[in-house]
């Protein structure tokens, strides 16, 4: 078998450092993604640091309102945490939307914004995929294309991200703490954290090697009455998102204050619909309006060959969504 | 059925050794100093080996040999399959450079562990010389040759279809699926000197020894052929895969014992598949809905080595009354593995055909799809003209049509709300044949009051163990804890393979028939005793009930059976026996079960989310030996069907003809949420000529019907039709 040193960080500078000084390392944490891409072979460490003792797990208050959850708190963990649902049930939806209960048990939320894309040809050895293998090609692009990016993509690459945690985290501003291996901790935006392909698509991220996810803070908002997630896929449970639409408001009188709305399963990372929450503001929360806002998101999705579906669905996703947070 | 009565109804006999891990599948069986063998597959899906680079691999720790094409040692006398076609070329891998499909094993790496095996295997480099590969039917469709024997125009159908008065004329497509059973496909081999004795997962251990036998050129009797559990298998362990071959091979090679397993991802390619099919169906109809014609045009893909084909047409000649048939079959060449037999094979792809086009033929008259299906009724097979042996088709109708409540569907498309739900009633029929094949068993009856049947058969999840079980204990008026069934061994007297629902039929009848005979020999054996009370009295006028055996009438007379043997200083009475089925008097007759399937969906239909809410499977399949089997069987029949209605489909990408899904998170089949109320009818039905149970194959038929009845409770809910499967929320929201 492919051989590979096992240790474990005591704390998390410590991790930050273990993994920075070797290129092939890497922090495992759940084990419910990575476990995966070795036994596939399409991620050969040969160095795991066990992150998965280190006392990150806690989920509290942040002083002045809002939440903060721990890289390793679990996920089942954080949506069934009173803070998380009281305050921000949108995530909680989107969490359990996702994978499996066991799944859910064993990942990690430091690891569910770090999973790779499940593209098909990322995934097959015997196809070209340039995030897996720089410089191979894209099989996806003019091949597979239903599950595909919508928005975003490149030429090198139409892969999209899977995870729900992470479009529901997009909308709530979420910001992610992180420990650089140097010592010093720095904050990413959450919409700035997944980047697009460009032409390194191999690059899910803004990390660099070695960098650890200690939380995700997540601001204080007055969206907890009126959110929802809604995720459409090929069966009811246990399936990826075809698309799915973190969607929140803050109404006034049915007038509406603040909109937030997130889409997965379009692009390379979760993708915000800003002009679209622009447009609402000020507005009537009602259908109308809320199926404008729906189009004006997908004025500039460029679809590929077996994606164009995607379109439409996602239109409609967003002014469900939208009406089901606001009750319309 | 009600819960309840189910209760009350024996349960799997090896229903414990399952839950507990007691029941060993094949992967798990080992011999001292066992090697591993993991597989290379190729990358291409035509061309041929240009190079294979081993060196590497043979260096790391705990390999024992890489073969490849280039140093196994060839077969002994390969043998086409001639079931896949007159002119089928063999495939056995590693014995040509020639490759033939995506995912074809090129070379087999053995090792001390799996692990090294499978590290070695992903350092073996494979070179090629690489040809355009076509896979894709909607390109090859034209290509379509004829397949099996031709069958008669019945009539006059294109003229008839001309002046019919309501007409169809549609297109639907199915794409390929896979089985995707839970046990992969494995074989662990150990030579023994001369003798030979495999583990093997498969529906037939006699099918696997005659194919070892043949190709490896060695006698039959020295080879053991062993399949205990088989965790799933629908058909895709009909046929031996590259494991056993090379599982034998390279325990040969090694004089090792040698276990070869295929992983998730390698499966898809191991064995066959549901080919993708393209039928073009016409209807014609007069005014009151009487049918006058049918022409149904199937093709499908095969290999390009060898032609499989199986009957999607057949179901349109058989199902309705209609003077005018015509009914056409092709298949046409890829650069796949050659298809295989999948559940319900051709006909459940033909039902949906025929059975959505009936639906569509029911709006265009304006007549209930139910009516129309009564006024087209066969009373006898308008195939052979032959009256039925029994079908109570109407009765299932009738039956399902009041529980599911038929009567409250609105005839228009889109009529029916729940809330933001579009709510649809379709329904479907299905068919199945009843088929029977000679089969052997033994009986023993034993001095402790137990009873050892043993019948070369294996049990694939149906339930084999426990209804062949439940035939001998009901026969030998024994409790069912009492009796033993062995299968999965080829020594054991010889069974067809478990395929096209046969077995319960086939191997049932054997047991009940050798049964008989040892009672009859028991008898005979104590009559002669001195003294005996059964002295001089016949076989029909003796019930062997609760463990002993009596005069009818006569309790006082009661003996155990294992008094009598001990009485007659015998360990035991054994028989063994082969049927040999009156084919004559059955073949005056048309044997077939049948079912009615109807279906409530409610479609979420901004988002083109499809639900089966509510399913009734009501079934007329002859005598029921195990309910709880069969009312098992029939679910899983409209959970399989909900699945192939709605998301299962093998991806290709036609560029490079290499399937993109190779495992259970990107091939969707149905998972708990899917489901939802499902009630089971067995409607009564007697039947003395089909076999000696009177008992009708029910496997396969209860999936036949239901992904027509999805998609025509679709489209009374959407107004969508969809004609291509599966019906995914693209589909809807178009
Ligand atoms: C069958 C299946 C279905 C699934 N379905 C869904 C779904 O529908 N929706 C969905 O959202 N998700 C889904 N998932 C993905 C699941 O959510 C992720 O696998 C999980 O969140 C990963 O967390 P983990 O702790 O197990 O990560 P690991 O596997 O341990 O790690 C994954 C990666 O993250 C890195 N990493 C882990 N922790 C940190 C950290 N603190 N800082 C920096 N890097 C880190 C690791 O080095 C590794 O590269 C599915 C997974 C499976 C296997």
């Amino acid at each position: 078998m492919r051989p590979f040193a096992f240790k474990r960080a005591a704390a998390p500078a410590d991790a930050a450092k273990l993994v920075a000084a070797n290129k092939d390392a890497r922090f495992i944490a759940g084990g419910t993604n990575l476990v995966d891409l070795m036994k596939e072979g399409i991620d050969r460490p040969n160095e795991l640091v066990d992150i998965s003792r280190l006392s990150l797990s806690v989920v509290r208050s942040l002083a002045g309102g809002g939440v903060s959850i721990g890289a390793l708190a679990r996920n089942t963990d954080t949506a069934n945490h009173p803070l998380v649902k009281k305050d921000f049930p949108m995530l909680s939806q989107a969490i359990l939307s996702g994978a499996s209960p066991q799944i859910r048990n064993m990942a990690t939320n430091g690891g569910n914004l770090m999973q790779r894309t499940r593209c098909s040809y990322f995934y097959d050895l015997g196809t070209p995929c340039n995030k897996r293998q720089p410089g191979s090609g894209c099989g996806a692009k003019d091949g597979l294309s239903r599950y595909s990016a919508i928005f975003g993509w490149s030429d090198s690459c139409v892969a999209v991200h899977p995870s729900d945690m992470c479009v529901a985290l997009a909308a709530l501003d979420a910001v992610v703490n992180v420990q650089s291996p140097d010592g010093r901790e720095r904050k990413i935006k959450f919409t700035d954290f997944h980047r697009l392909p460009l032409n390194s698509p191999e690059k899910d991220n803004a990390l660099n090697h070695g960098d650890l996810i200690t939380s995700i803070d997540i601001p204080k908002n007055n969206f907890a009455a009126n959110s929802y997630y809604l995720k459409i896929r090929d069966r009811s449970s246990y399936a990826f998102a075809l698309v799915s639409v973190a969607a929140a408001v803050e109404l006034d009188k049915g007038v509406i204050k603040q909109a937030r709305i997130a889409l997965g399963g379009v692009a390379h990372k979760p993708w915000r619909a800003s002009e679209a929450e622009r447009f609402l503001v000020g507005k009537k929360a009602e259908p109308g309006v809320f199926q404008q806002a729906a189009e004006l998101t997908l004025r500039g999705a460029k679809p590929l060959s077996e994606n164009k579906y995607k379109i439409k669905l996602a239109e409609r996703a967003i002014a469900r969504a939208l009406r089901r947070a606001a009750n319309v | 059925m009600m819960q309840d009565d189910l209760k009350k109804q024996p349960s799997r006999v090896d229903g414990r050794a399952k839950v507990t891990g007691k029941a060993t599948y094949i992967a798990e069986f080992r011999f001292p100093e066992l090697a591993y063998g993991y597989l290379v597959q190729s990358t291409i899906a035509r061309g041929t080996i240009r190079d294979i680079e081993t060196a590497e691999a043979e260096k790391q720790p705990g390999v024992v040999k890489i073969l490849t094409h280039k140093n196994a040692a060839k077969l002994a006398n390969p043998q086409a399959d001639e079931d896949f076609g007159e002119k089928s070329r063999p495939f056995f891998a590693l014995m040509t450079d020639r490759v033939l499909f995506s995912g074809q094993p090129v070379a087999v790496v053995i090792a001390d562990t799996f692990e090294q095996a499978r590290y070695a295997a992903s350092l073996v480099k494979v070179s090629y010389n690489e040809e355009k590969p076509s896979t894709d039917i909607r390109d090859v469709m034209d290509k379509g040759f004829a397949s099996g024997r031709p069958r008669p125009v019945r009539g006059t159908p294109d003229e008839a279809f001309a002046a019919a008065d309501v007409k169809v004329d549609v297109e639907y497509s199915i794409p390929i699926e896979h089985h995707n059973a839970m046990e992969p496909h494995a074989t662990v081999a150990n030579w023994d000197g001369e003798r030979l004795t495999v583990y093997d997962k498969t529906q037939g251990v006699t099918g696997v020894r005659n194919y070892l036998a043949t190709n490896f050129g060695i006698d039959r009797e020295k080879i053991t052929v062993l399949s205990p559990f088989v965790g799933g298998a629908f058909g895709a362990a009909l046929r031996p895969t590259p494991n056993t071959l090379l599982a034998v091979l390279a325990a040969r090679e090694t004089k090792r014992p040698v276990k070869v397993v295929y992983s998730r991802r390698q499966l898809a390619t191991a064995h066959g598949y549901r080919p993708a099919s393209i039928q073009k169906i016409k209807i014609g109809a007069d005014k009151a809905g009487k049918l006058n014609s049918i022409i149904h045009e199937a093709v499908h893909n095969t290999s390009s080595h060898e032609d499989f084909s199986e009957d999607l047409v057949g179901i349109s000649r058989t199902l309705y009354a209609c003077p005018n048939v015509r009914t056409d079959a092709k298949i046409t060449r890829t650069d796949l593995q050659t298809p295989l037999w999948m559940r319900a094979p051709g006909t459940v792809s033909g039902a949906f055909a025929l059975e959505s086009a009936l639906d569509e033929l029911s709006y265009k008259l304006k007549i209930d799809p139910l009516e129309l299906r009564l006024i087209n009724y066969a009373e006898t097979d308008p195939d052979s003209g032959r009256p039925f042996s029994s079908k109570e088709l109407r009765e299932c109708y009738r039956q399902g049509a009041e529980k599911f409540g038929w009567k409250d569907r609105k005839p228009e498309p889109r009529s029916m709300r729940d809330g933001r739900f579009m709510v649809g009633y379709g329904l479907a029929t299905g068919t199945w044949g009843a088929f029977l094949a000679p089969s052997s068993a033994r009986v023993t009856l034993k001095a402790d009051g137990t009873a050892l049947v043993e019948s070369g058969t294996t049990d694939i999840g149906p339930g084999t163990y426990t209804t062949i079980s439940l035939i001998a204990s009901r026969q030998l008026g024994l409790p069912l804890e009492k009796v033993t069934f062995k299968l999965g061994d080829s020594n054991l007297p010889a069974a067809p393979s478990q395929g096209g629902s046969i077995t319960t039929a086939s191997v049932g009848s054997a047991v009940q028939e050798c049964a008989q005979i040892v009672q009859k020999e028991l008898l005979s054996v104590e009559s002669k005793r001195e003294a005996s009370p059964f002295s001089g009295v016949p076989f029909e006028n003796v019930e062997f009930v609760d463990g002993s055996v009596r005069i009818k009438g006569r309790p006082e007379t009661a003996m155990t059976i294992g008094e009598i043997l001990s009485r007659n200083g015998l360990p035991e009475v054994t028989a063994t026996h082969t049927t040999r089925p009156d084919f004559g008097e059955r073949a005056k007759y048309a044997t077939a079960s049948h079912g009615a399937q109807f279906v409530e969906v409610k479609v979420d239909e901004d988002i083109g989310i499809v639900r089966v809410t509510r399913v009734v499977q009501a079934t007329a399949a002859g005598r029921i030996i195990n309910p709880k089997g069969a009312h098992s069987q029939e679910m899983g029949g409209v959970v399989w069907g909900i699945g192939m209605a709605l998301m299962e489909h093998t991806e290709i990408d036609h560029r490079i003809g290499r399937i993109m899904n190779p495992n259970l998170a990107g091939y969707h089949v149905p998972v708990n949420a899917d489901i939802g109320a499902i009630e089971t009818i067995f409607v009564p039905e007697e039947d003395t000529i089909v076999n000696p149970l009177g008992a009708k194959g029910l496997g396969e038929l209860g999936l036949v019907g239901i992904p027509a009845g999805i998609a025509n409770a679709v489209y009374h809910a959407t107004g969508i039709r969809v004609r291509d499967l599966p019906i995914t929320p693209d589909k809807l929201v178009g």
